[in-house]
């Protein structure tokens, strides 16, 4: 049981570092076969052909911030939905379905209230 | 029971164990050795991927792709736009090097955890083998979640909306009063 475990990551790992060794050999091939001139205008920021207007690098707007919370927020109650979805069966068998299904219902609602209050306040507006 | 060197290297889980923590470690460490804020947060992905492996290794999955999920996948963009919207030092030419006034009292704080940490692990488990064991099937773990830790699962979306809505008034700008 644990073997087969392990086997099955196994694959996942090859998979990561086949992954790597390709990635790192063409861009390794690239950086050894490309011929070097470096200098001029090859160090500004590509900007569809359109020269850059201040540094990448730029302070951004705290408005940004709330999209990221609220993926994170939302993340999290992903992470839940998936055990719950592999248990729906096992909770019908019992003859507890609605309690599961309710149990859900609530979790999602609770967290939707909080996109509701984000939209209400106007957080979500882009301008 | 202990375990010699050479006993510990003939063992192959160790050298997968080996292989993720090694890198875990160099990547916790350049996290706080980086001179870019931006460098450092990618090193703190590698990091956490390893604790993930790590994870795996013992047998959690639930656990270990909740931390690729939620950390690597959300907490780490959290970080990046908690950067961007500082005024923190980015960009190539960005230097986070502190005096050593600075330095000295982080050192001391990060060694006395960890010490406390290695002194509760070797008083909690000793010299113990952990016993052969399954891995924890998800569901199983959810089989309790949601039934009888019902109440603690419910109270987790409060404390996210908790989150949210603190966020929101933190970073809401004050419109002006339109009568």
């Amino acid at each position: 049981m644990l073997n087969q475990y392990y086997g099955d990551y196994l694959t996942v790992a090859l998979f990561i570092a086949v992954g790597a060794i390709l990635v790192g050999g063409a861009v390794g091939a690239s950086k050894l076969l490309a011929p070097k001139n470096p200098g001029g205008f090859k160090d500004v920021a590509y900007e569809s052909g359109i020269e850059p207007v201040g540094g990448g690098w730029n302070q951004s707007h705290i408005r940004y911030y709330i999209f990221a919370l609220m993926f994170l927020i939302f993340d999290v109650e992903a992470v839940f939905i998936f055990p719950w979805a592999i248990t729906l069966d096992a909770f019908q068998a019992a003859g507890r379905g609605v309690f599961i299904l309710v149990e859900m219902f609530l979790f999602i609602l609770i967290l939707l209230s909080g996109l509701l209050y984000a939209i209400r306040k106007g957080v979500l507006k882009w301008e | 029971m202990t375990v010699t060197i050479s006993e510990f290297f003939k063992e192959s889980a160790n050298w997968a164990f080996l292989a993720i923590a090694v890198p875990t470690l160099f990547a916790g460490w350049r996290t706080v050795t980086s001179n870019n804020i931006v460098r450092a947060v990618l090193y703190l992905v590698v990091s956490l991927g390893g604790t993930a492996g790590l994870f795996f290794m013992l047998g959690a999955e639930f656990v270990g792709w909740t931390v690729v999920l939620v950390y690597i996948g959300a907490v780490i963009i959290l970080f990046l736009i908690g950067i961007m919207i500082t005024r923190a030092p980015l960009g190539q030419e960005a230097d986070l090097s502190h005096a050593m006034n600075v330095k000295a009292p982080a050192a001391l704080l990060s060694t006395v955890v960890f010490g406390v940490i290695t002194w509760a692990m070797i008083d909690a488990f000793g010299n113990n083998m952990i016993p052969p064991f399954e891995p924890t099937a998800t569901s199983d773990l959810s089989l309790l979640l949601f039934d009888r830790f019902v109440i603690p699962f419910e109270v987790v979306s409060f404390v996210l909306l908790a989150a949210l809505i603190g966020g929101i008034a933190i970073a809401r700008q004050d419109e002006e009063v339109v009568s």
